[in-house]
């Protein structure tokens, strides 16, 4: 029993699950899950499919953390993909064409590797702080998708490029689809090799890891890559929802977001151990929020205020002052323990929150 | 062998007095920078565009239209001197105004609308400032939270804009202050008296020092027995009531109050800071510093409406600049750090 309560994800899923039970209890209609045309309908499909852009995002955020990082620019590199695929999918003469619309995507992801490339380049190699070096890029980035789709939002109607997006794949959505290769994919890379390994060496102790032969720099630079690459995956699932690119709305606070999903998962925020695991489930646990504030009939617009107050509530509990009081809550009646080296609380907040 | 160490000594010494200089006042070079980097905009726009660039009319407009910028920049300052960062501020700044215009609008009078705007501001800062101070949570992730809460209660406020028609707050924009063809606004003046004042406190208080000195090493500023936590949640309190001070200066200028006002408006404050030479990683810089950088930003957002071409490349200049100054800082650190 206590196995399970200590194990990381233990509070997470709890958080997840209690959502839904809240949820299904509320409107009986959450859990139900409709067969139309021999595709899936419901809330839960909606959850599902809603939350590949985030995924995505929080996927590679998920690494780029590990590595003692941050990157604030992957909603700017969304907005950035998202104008360069619709901009050549809007100037060639065949917009519905399958193979038009692979260019499209070819070309905006190898952008976003770029611009991943160009984010990792600055923290790897000129050691500059990752908030601000993607913070240039954050700033930045808008500016360049507003050029590219000429400060107008570019708008498209091809077929293939909605499939993405709102496209069913035998019965469940597409984009479903495309956020489970990427979990696996990652999951498989990094850790069934030793790159995941070597990824939280460089993210607890760049320097011993350097000295003990991890080349730390080709890591961290392969982190921001990744995310980049993510990112611009996710902003063309972000365009083809709304058949446009809109370079200022795309992707709007999704780095807060993803931050927040990572942090969920029980992803330390000082870099180190990561649980995709963790990630995924912080995900759900946003969505699931997002569409139970809707139910509610808040106005999307004010949802925020529950975000700040999760985030409130997930820092307070993680922190180790509360953790102190909590364990001495519990501890009151067996013998008195010394007071815990903080360093080693501070470690331990990162794997068990 | 004598006569080549006297040599080499004689040959090096002009060199070595400006690395001397250099090291003595390292940390207002990129200060300085700034200050070329803004005579070099206003001269440049002056030869290259129309040759009526520099006029008392556009530089005087220059403060009125940043001026809620230049408040958001001067407590950021305070933040980022303390190795924190303030994501909230632009939140924070709607926040504020749509509150103050709605208490207007509701028949309350100024001396209450006024305050409560300062208060609401002060008070997410003090949430930020106690997370960061006494639950050890990032600057970054506290703020986050201070912004998302901001943003959330000012649609909470109102969902749409709300037009202020109290005369004493469009006052503040309207009235000018003549002298010849230059003019200051209650705004503007707001906005130089927060510099004013900051500057005093940063640079002539206990508090102050105690500013720069958690910024330079927060173990030894406690060490010292100085009162970090006090003035670390101040620091953020200051930055929120910068950030309510704000909210009240733009809704005098767009003479209402709107829930989407200040999005990213916390990315251009950061930016107008390290444009003005303070180090993202605390305890060097100047308030002064933050006013270069503000009228630098705005500097290059009138040129760039001068020239007629996309405000999108402002978003791209500024990025340059930001990215410039960074590189610049970090030369700087670790030439300081090879010192040691």
């Amino acid at each position: 029993m206590t196995h399970i309560w200590k194990h990381r994800l233990f509070w997470p899923l709890a958080a997840l699950i209690t959502l839904i039970v809240v949820n299904s209890v509320a409107r009986p209609r959450f859990l139900s899950i409709t067969m139309r045309d021999g595709q899936l309908y419901g809330a839960l499909i909606d959850i599902l499919r809603g939350s590949a852009p985030l995924m995505l995002v929080a996927l590679g955020m998920t690494i780029v953390i590990a590595t003692r990082g941050i990157d604030l620019s992957v909603g700017a590199i969304m907005a950035v993909s998202g104008a360069v695929a619709l901009t050549v999918i809007d100037g060639s003469n065949d917009p519905s064409n399958l193979g038009t619309v692979l260019v499209a995507i070819a070309v905006a992801v190898l952008v976003a590797l770029v611009l991943g490339v160009w984010n990792g380049f600055l923290v790897a190699v000129l050691g500059i702080q990752p908030i601000i070096a993607t913070l240039v890029l954050m700033l930045a980035g808008r500016g360049v998708a507003l050029l590219i789709t000429g400060g107008f939002i570019t708008t498209v109607n091809s077929d293939p490029f909605s499939y993405i997006a709102s496209g069913y794949l035998t019965v469940l959505p597409f984009a479903f689809f495309i956020s489970v290769a990427a979990i696996v994919a990652l999951g498989v890379v990094e850790r069934r090799t030793a790159l995941g390994v070597l990824t939280e060496a460089v993210g607890i102790n760049p320097e011993a890891s350097r000295l003990a032969g991890v080349r730390s720099r080709g890591i961290v630079w392969g982190a921001y890559m990744l995310s980049g690459v993510l990112a611009g995956v996710a902003g063309i699932i972000y365009a083809s929802n709304i058949k446009a690119a809109d370079a200022n709305a795309t992707g709007l606070f999704i780095e807060l977001y993803a931050i927040l999903a990572v942090v969920l998962g029980g992803t330390s925020l000082a870099g180190g151990k990561f649980s995709i695991a963790g990630t995924v489930i912080g995900v759900l646990i946003i969505q699931t929020l997002d569409s139970t504030i809707l139910f509610l009939g808040v106005p999307s617009a004010q949802s925020p205020v529950f975000f700040a107050l999760v985030v409130v509530l997930v820092v307070v509990v993680q922190s180790p002052r509360m953790r102190r009081v909590i364990g001495s809550m519990t501890r009151r009646r067996s013998r008195p323990e010394p007071d815990p080296d903080p360093e080693r609380d501070r470690e331990r907040t990162g794997v068990a929150a | 062998m004598s006569t080549t160490t006297t040599e080499a000594v004689r040959v090096e010494r002009p060199t070595s007095r400006v690395e001397t200089f250099l090291g003595r006042h390292a940390a207002m070079i990129p200060t300085f920078a700034a200050v070329i980097i803004l005579i070099v905009l206003l001269a440049g726009a002056e030869a290259f565009l129309r040759g009526d660039f520099i006029t008392a009319r556009n530089l005087s407009a220059l403060l009125l239209d940043n001026a809620y910028l230049l408040i958001l920049a001067v407590g950021m300052t305070f933040v980022i001197l303390t190795a924190g960062i303030d994501l909230s501020v632009g939140s924070v700044m709607a926040f504020t105004g749509i509150l103050g215009a709605q208490l207007l609008v509701s028949g309350q009078p100024v001396w209450v609308a006024v305050p409560a705007m300062l208060a609401g501001g002060a008070a997410i800062g003090l949430l930020i400032g106690v997370l960061v101070q006494y639950f050890n949570v990032q600057p970054f992730i506290a703020s986050l939270a201070g912004l998302f809460l901001a943003r959330g209660l000012a649609f909470v406020v109102s969902l749409s804009s709300i037009r202020v028609e109290e005369p004493a707050v469009l006052w503040l924009q309207q009235t000018r202050f003549r002298l010849g063809d230059w003019y200051l606004t209650p705004t503007g003046i707001i906005a130089l008296l927060t510099v004013a004042v900051a500057a005093f406190v940063l640079h002539l208080t206990r508090f102050g020092r105690t500013v720069y000195a958690i910024g330079g090493n927060e173990q030894s500023a406690r060490l010292m027995g100085l009162d970090v936590a006090r003035t670390k949640v101040a620091a953020y309190v200051i930055s929120g009531f910068c950030g309510g001070l704000a909210g009240l200066a733009l809704t005098a200028y767009s003479g209402a109050g709107y829930p989407r006002n200040g999005i990213g408006t916390e990315l251009d404050a950061i930016a107008a800071v390290v444009i003005g030479g303070t180090l993202l990683t605390g305890g060097r810089g100047y308030v002064l510093g933050s006013l270069i950088g503000v009228l630098v930003f705005g500097t290059i957002k009138t040129i760039i409406s001068f020239m007629g071409a996309e405000q999108s490349w402002m978003q791209i200049i500024v990025g340059a600049l930001l990215l410039l100054f960074i590189v610049v800082q970090r030369v700087i650190v670790s030439r300081s750090e090879r010192r040691r």
